[in-house]
């Protein structure tokens, strides 16, 4: 117990970077998905093409060889960061961003075919409908699995801690190393700190889940 | 879908289509090209690298990581199935002493991320990194094996449960012939895409240095060298991503497949297989 009382000021750091990690990757995967579904249902055959790819590809791939791609074979490619947390911004947002296109995409799904229907009735084109009347309500069906993603999106945060990032994980395993005699009470600390993050994300996701739902 | 979003493509429009494809074509094929370029510049492409799967321990040792990472993968869905089921019913149990500490356990668990279970039990317990990554991956999928099925078993019609009780079963015994069966039926694609998961998530035994097949990769590539490391990392990402495709089809399937055959059909595989998230309850087919 003492040991996670002397180490308050790691643990906040920690959880500090670990919210920043999530926040930022989350943002860029949202936009990313978003484009990425749109793509999905899009006239341009190339298009839908690029984004069926993409989503069957990264939905597959496991997430450390994400990170180890982003992380060693990116540099190779001239893409060089100053910074390992640049790296894994974009290995979790690129990753996140398949599922959040999936989920949208079954949110465009999920609207009855009337509202696009009665859309192009009055005249709109393909970006009117979409923009106006599509994903404002895809998006409030799928802001549950949204958030479900983005729980998911800070556990999986916890991967950079193994890729030379410090982050919550991060630093729980220089404090276990550090304090051998007391792994227990160490890991256990940053397990608490992990739960402050997603169990209210989890109760938010099902509050939300209650208010927006649309009565059909 | 496509004829609803946006009329039916006139000639003008197939051929700002046509003009698109070809341009969005021209791009995804340029920046493949570019990367392409940019890697052969540094010779990954040259024979000399790729040469290297010729030899037949190269094979021995994916072979080798593969199946330690099928291994794990397997037991470990083998033994959380069960336990998932179990506290399944805890967790719907109609005394609330059972049912409050299951529900805090299984919160517990599915708000962990799985690596720090792995390095928990490693640590704590001192076992081997075998042991912890088949631990920590049953730990996980228990919560979400559980939180599955009991979607399944709410999205079941209410008779089901009363008629198992007018005919004198107990609540258990109504549960347990009764409604479970149907729940694991119905909710097949959402835990075969479970098993994606599972499968993906053993490769965070890298970083509890079990011998699993990224592993395998990065052994292979200290022993021959750099060089190298690119060739066989490209190969084993190919070797998860087939695996994953084919387990994810196979949900498909038994999804187009249950539909038809069973009584309550089969709900949707959620689309979203990283997050624990609960497939919607779907009104009677």
């Amino acid at each position: 117990m003492e040991v996670i009382l002397e180490n308050l000021p790691l643990y906040w750091e920690g959880l500090l970077r670990t919210l920043f990690l999530s926040v930022v990757s989350g943002i860029i995967a949202l936009v990313l998905g978003t484009l990425l579904a749109a793509a999905r249902v899009s006239p341009v055959a190339a298009l839908r093409g690029f984004s069926t790819v993409y989503v069957e590809i990264l939905r597959n791939t496991p997430l450390t060889i994400a990170f180890f791609f982003a992380a060693i074979v990116l540099p190779r490619l001239g893409v060089t960061f100053q910074q390992f947390e640049v790296a894994a911004i974009i290995a979790l947002s690129a990753y996140t961003a398949a599922f959040i296109a999936e989920a949208v995409r079954s949110g465009v799904n999920s609207v009855p075919l009337g509202q696009a229907e009665a859309a192009r009735s009055i005249g709109m084109n393909f970006g009117q409908v979409l923009n106006l009347i599509i994903l404002p309500q895809a998006l409030r069906t799928v802001i549950p699995p949204l958030i479900n993603i983005l729980i998911a999106l800070v556990k999986n945060s916890s991967v950079a801690g193994a890729f030379f990032v410090l982050e919550l994980f991060g630093y729980g395993r220089q404090l276990a190393n550090a304090n051998g005699d007391q792994v227990m009470a160490v890991l256990l600390g940053v397990a608490f700190f992990y739960l402050l993050l997603t169990i209210p994300l989890g109760i938010l996701a099902s509050t939300v889940e209650r208010k927006v739902a649309i009565a059909r | 879908m496509t004829s609803v979003l946006y009329d039916v493509p006139g000639p003008k429009a197939r051929r700002v289509s046509l003009i698109g494809s070809v341009v969005g074509t021209v791009l995804i094929l340029g920046l493949l090209a570019w990367i392409g370029m940019t890697l052969a510049q540094q010779g990954i492409f040259e024979g000399r690298r790729w040469a290297i799967f010729t030899r037949g321990d190269v094979w021995t040792l994916l072979a080798y990581g593969l199946g330690a990472t099928l291994t794990a993968a397997a037991l470990a869905a083998v033994i959380a199935f069960p336990l998932g089921l179990m506290f399944c019913l805890l967790r719907i149990s109609l005394v609330a002493w059972i049912r409050i500490p299951a529900r805090v356990v299984l919160e517990f668990l599915r708000g962990m991320p799985v690596v720090l279970m792995m390095l928990f039990v490693l640590l704590v317990f001192g076992t081997s990194s075998f042991v912890a990554v088949v631990t920590g991956l049953v730990l996980y999928n228990t919560a979400i094996f559980a939180e599955i099925i009991r979607a399944g078993i709410q999205s079941l019609p209410k008779g089901q449960r009363e008629a198992g009780l007018t005919i004198g079963l107990t609540s258990f015994q109504s549960r347990l012939l009764i409604e479970l069966p149907q729940a694991v039926r119905r909710m097949m694609p959402s835990l075969v895409a479970q098993l994606v998961v599972l499968l993906k998530d053993t490769s965070l035994g890298y970083i509890v240095a079990y011998g699993e097949l990224l592993r395998a990769v990065q052994v292979m590539a200290d022993f021959l060298g750099n060089a190298f490391l690119f060739p066989i990392f490209f190969v084993a990402a190919a070797i998860y991503i087939v695996i994953n495709i084919c387990v994810s089809r196979l949900a498909i399937w038994i999804e187009r497949r249950g539909s038809t055959k069973t009584a309550g059909g089969v709900a949707p595989a959620p689309t979203a297989v990283v997050a624990p998230e609960l497939p919607e309850v779907t009104e009677r087919k």
